[in-house]
């Protein structure tokens, strides 16, 4: 943890050529490290980049290395091993991660996991610009009032969303109630337990829970607007979708990109709501990754291969909020709002 | 293994040509990945107790221990009893083992089977882990512990307290696991459990007599009912499959009745040929035939197991076919209109058979420091006084004590009681299907929701239980292969 700044500190040194000692080895090592050390710092320029800046990072470095940088190191190790858990570990290679691509068990998770974002990333995305787009053109009553009970399912603990849901979805529970109330029976199912439409079912969770956080991001942000743009826009006879997606989308890139972030995180890190709702069934029809590598872990002792599937999710989780960062917020570009 | 270790010693050392200015600045990261691998980088299962048989202290115990000359000493006990009836009777039994031996102290830790499923692998690789635990019979966990010689085996206390005698052999043998950590079911002995269990059928009195049906004497009766029941618009079996495991059990009864228990028993141990057979071809088409024709609820893989036996206590379906652990909160609210028992077998009187077992199993880790302290133990919470204990709380106890024959003439619990003797004197018990391969659990429950479902044909049932069976005993026998010519010549 310490490695970063002593061995730059030493490079750097060197590189200097340390000064003469003038105490001729006199004074105690500590004092001649000082010395040696602000003697450096007198001869640079102010906000010139200094190792020292690393000496006020390490606190946080060696907090992230220890919770975060160490376990990722171990799970890439334990990744490249057949373990059980239990015995001796042997030398796997990359057997576990080509499993992970040929195996369709292990693949069906991933692709799960992919369609569901469309219900935990891209509905919530679009319902929430939609309604922040309408909310900013009309002046509603009690607003602060819509807010919480919008952003409400963000504040609830996800097992009591499921619990919610999951009584909500049953075969005679509110949902199919509610359908044979109003004459469409014929509609009723039992939606956690059909094979089809088990996966959407989960994923309108997601969509519940995600679009409030979406519309309170995309409320704060339609606020900083400025009004003249709107007049304008107005002005030049546009009609509201016009003004949608010519000041309000593109103003909202930054929150777009945020809210996307948010979301496919969430996303693909669902556990709660499936080990709740669906344990991963019917079938395997809802096994999602992170379901998957707690199921191999912890119930079947298949370690290895319970890591690489978290290695797998946690490059797949980076890729897309790279491209996020790139696409939507257009960082590559050089741009800064 | 090896290989790898070296590698990563290497990325840290190699250095060896001149700083470059690109170097300098890659140096520190270098360094620190290399540190973050080499953290990581002990080989893991090496630093424990070892390979599979390590460790036997029970083999030494010639006499029965006597727990109150072994001085001041606490005994950590892992377990799952955390339900209402069985968590009395085990606080009384803990209660009591400190009155007689004043010196020892219990320290118990419960959890919930899942919450204690996941923690109980670390505990006990651990270098002080607890003394005794409620291990899971099957591969995933006693056998695996088994095999990382975790547990002690219990053969030399098994003779000196009697267990030989006091449980019948087909409960014993589910707990037991041979010396290598590669068969379930025969070897050695390595738990002990408290209670027992079956698949049974409840029914609805009041349901029953409402469509002109009595509780049935023979399984046709029962299938016969079903129609008749359904006709008079009540539902015939409640049944709900959400959480995946449920149907493992009514299948099992199926396919026990369609004759095929001796086969099911044999090939969970791995001796039998497997599960491409007639009786599991028949279960499947019963199981869908159930469905189609409406004698299960239409939602039952979206309903709960626990929301079905809720339904069932609120008067919905004549016929509930599920374990005895659920009847203490059925009777509770369902009094006198309650009735339970095992599966009826097909003639009038037979020999009834069913799938079912024990508790998790009590055993002892092979790194505890009182193992004499920790067999007296489970020989007391599973003596003939604990029985009494247990039925007093409405808990089944494996071996039933005195105490149950007090229990009222023709209540709910004598018939389970009742039906427990039967099975055990009949040698009916079958064990759970999903003990036969560490991942039939999870195939299984899947299948037999796509059975339920109709999208999975009985046929194509039977050849995916047949295909995991065959793939797991070939693993098996190679790795038995490797294993013996493995091994230097002595």
């Amino acid at each position: 943890m310490s490695a970063p700044p002593t061995a730059t500190d030493a490079a750097t040194g060197a590189a200097a050529g340390a000064g003469p000692d003038r105490d001729g080895g006199r004074a105690g090592l500590p004092v001649r490290l000082l010395r040696h050390t602000a003697g450096r710092y007198r001869r640079r320029a102010p906000g010139q980049p200094r190792a020292v800046g690393y000496l006020y990072v390490l606190p946080a470095l060696a907090l992230y290395a220890v919770f975060l940088l160490v376990p990722l190191g171990q799970t890439v190790w334990l990744s490249l091993l057949h373990w059980d858990g239990l015995t001796a570990a042997t030398w796997a290679g990359t057997d576990n991660y080509r499993a992970l691509l040929t195996d369709p068990s292990l693949r069906a998770p991933f692709l799960h996991a992919l369609s569901l974002l469309v219900f935990y990333a891209a509905l919530p995305v679009a319902l929430g610009l939609m309604l922040a787009a309408a909310l900013s053109r009309f002046r509603v009553r009690g607003m602060t009032f819509f807010r919480t009970v919008l952003f409400l399912p963000q504040v609830l603990a996800m097992v009591v969303v499921g619990v919610a849901w999951r009584s909500i979805l049953a075969p005679d529970g509110l949902l199919n109630d509610t359908l044979r109330a109003v004459g469409l029976g014929s509609l009723t199912r039992s939606w956690l337990g059909d094979y089809t439409w088990a996966l959407p079912a989960v994923g309108t969770i997601g969509t519940w829970v995600e679009t409030g956080l979406c519309v309170v991001l995309f409320l704060a942000g339609v606020q900083r607007i400025p009004r003249e743009l709107y007049e304008a826009v107005r002005i030049d006879g546009a009609g509201p979708l016009r003004e949608f997606f010519a000041v309000t989308l593109p103003a909202l890139r930054a929150e777009t990109a945020v809210a996307l972030t948010l979301t496919i995180v969430a996303g693909l890190r669902n556990f709660d709501l499936i080990y709740i709702t669906t344990s991963g069934g019917p079938g395997n029809a809802t096994s999602v990754p992170a379901y998957e590598v707690y199921h191999r872990a912890f119930e079947t002792n298949e370690v290895g291969s319970a890591a690489a599937m978290g290695v797998g999710l946690t490059v797949l989780i980076f890729a897309l909020t790279v491209s996020v960062a790139r696409l939507v917020e257009g960082r590559s570009e050089g741009r800064s709002r | 293994m090896r290989s790898a270790r070296v590698t990563g010693t290497d990325s840290g050392t190699s250095p060896r040509r001149p700083h470059s200015r690109h170097r300098r600045r890659t140096v520190p990261l270098a360094l620190a990945a290399a540190g973050m691998l080499l953290a990581a980088a002990c080989v893991p299962g090496t630093d424990g107790s070892g390979a599979a048989g390590a460790g036997v202290p029970g083999a030494g115990a010639t006499a029965k221990p006597d727990p109150s000359k072994a001085g001041k000493a606490t005994l950590t006990v892992w377990d799952q009893e955390v339900r209402g009836g069985q968590n009395d009777e085990l606080e009384r039994l803990n209660a009591e083992f400190e009155k007689k031996y004043p010196n020892i102290r219990i320290k118990r830790v419960a959890r919930s089977f899942s919450d204690l499923k996941t923690t109980l692998k670390l505990a006990i690789s651990g270098n002080r882990p607890p003394d005794v635990i409620q291990a899971n019979q099957g591969y995933p966990d006693m056998v695996a512990f088994v095999q990382a010689g975790l547990l002690t085996p219990l053969d030399d206390y098994a003779g000196l307290y009697a267990w030989n005698t006091r449980y019948p052999s087909t409960l014993l043998n589910l707990n037991r696991v041979s010396a290598d950590g590669r068969d379930f079911g025969t070897g050695r002995l390595y738990g002990i459990s408290q209670t027992g269990e079956y698949i049974g059928v409840y029914y609805n009195e009041d349901v029953l007599e409402k469509a002109g049906v009595k509780p049935p004497g023979t399984w046709g009766e029962l299938t016969d009912a079903l129609p008749e029941i359904k006709d008079e618009g009540e539902l015939p079996v409640q049944f709900g499959n959400l959480d995946k495991y449920p149907a493992i059990h009514t299948f099992g009864v199926l396919q026990n009745q369609a004759g095929g228990a001796e086969e099911a028993r044999e090939s969970v141990f791995g001796r039998g040929k497997g599960f491409d057979n007639e009786p599991t071809r028949e279960a499947a088409r019963t199981l869908a035939d159930w469905k189609k024709k409406g004698y299960i609820p239409e939602g039952a893989n979206g309903t709960g197991y626990d929301d079905a036996a809720k339904k069932f206590a609120d008067g919905e379906g004549a016929f509930l076919i599920t374990g005895t652990w659920q009847l203490p909160d059925l009777k509770k609210s369902m009094g006198d209109k309650l009735g339970f028992m095992p599966p009826p077998p097909a003639e009038r009187g037979a020999e009834p058979v069913t799938t079912g077992g024990q508790g998790l199993a009590w055993s002892v880790t092979s790194k505890s420091r009182h193992p004499q302290v920790a067999a007296a133990y489970l020989d007391f919470i599973t003596s003939r006084h604990a029985a009494d204990v247990m039925t007093e709380e409405g808990v089944l106890p494996a071996v039933p004590g005195s105490a149950s024959r007090e229990v009222p003439e023709g209540s709910v619990d004598e018939q389970m009681v009742e039906g427990w003797e039967q099975l055990n004197a009949a040698d009916g018990l079958v064990p759970y299907l999903d003990y036969t391969t560490p991942d039939f659990y999870d195939s299984l429950s899947a299948d037999l929701q796509g059975v339920v479902n109709g999208s999975l044909s009985p046929d194509e049932l039977s050849s995916k239980m047949q295909r995991s069976y065959t793939a797991f005993q070939d693993k098996k026998n190679s790795q038995e292969k490797k294993r013996a010519e493995g091994k230097p010549k002595p």
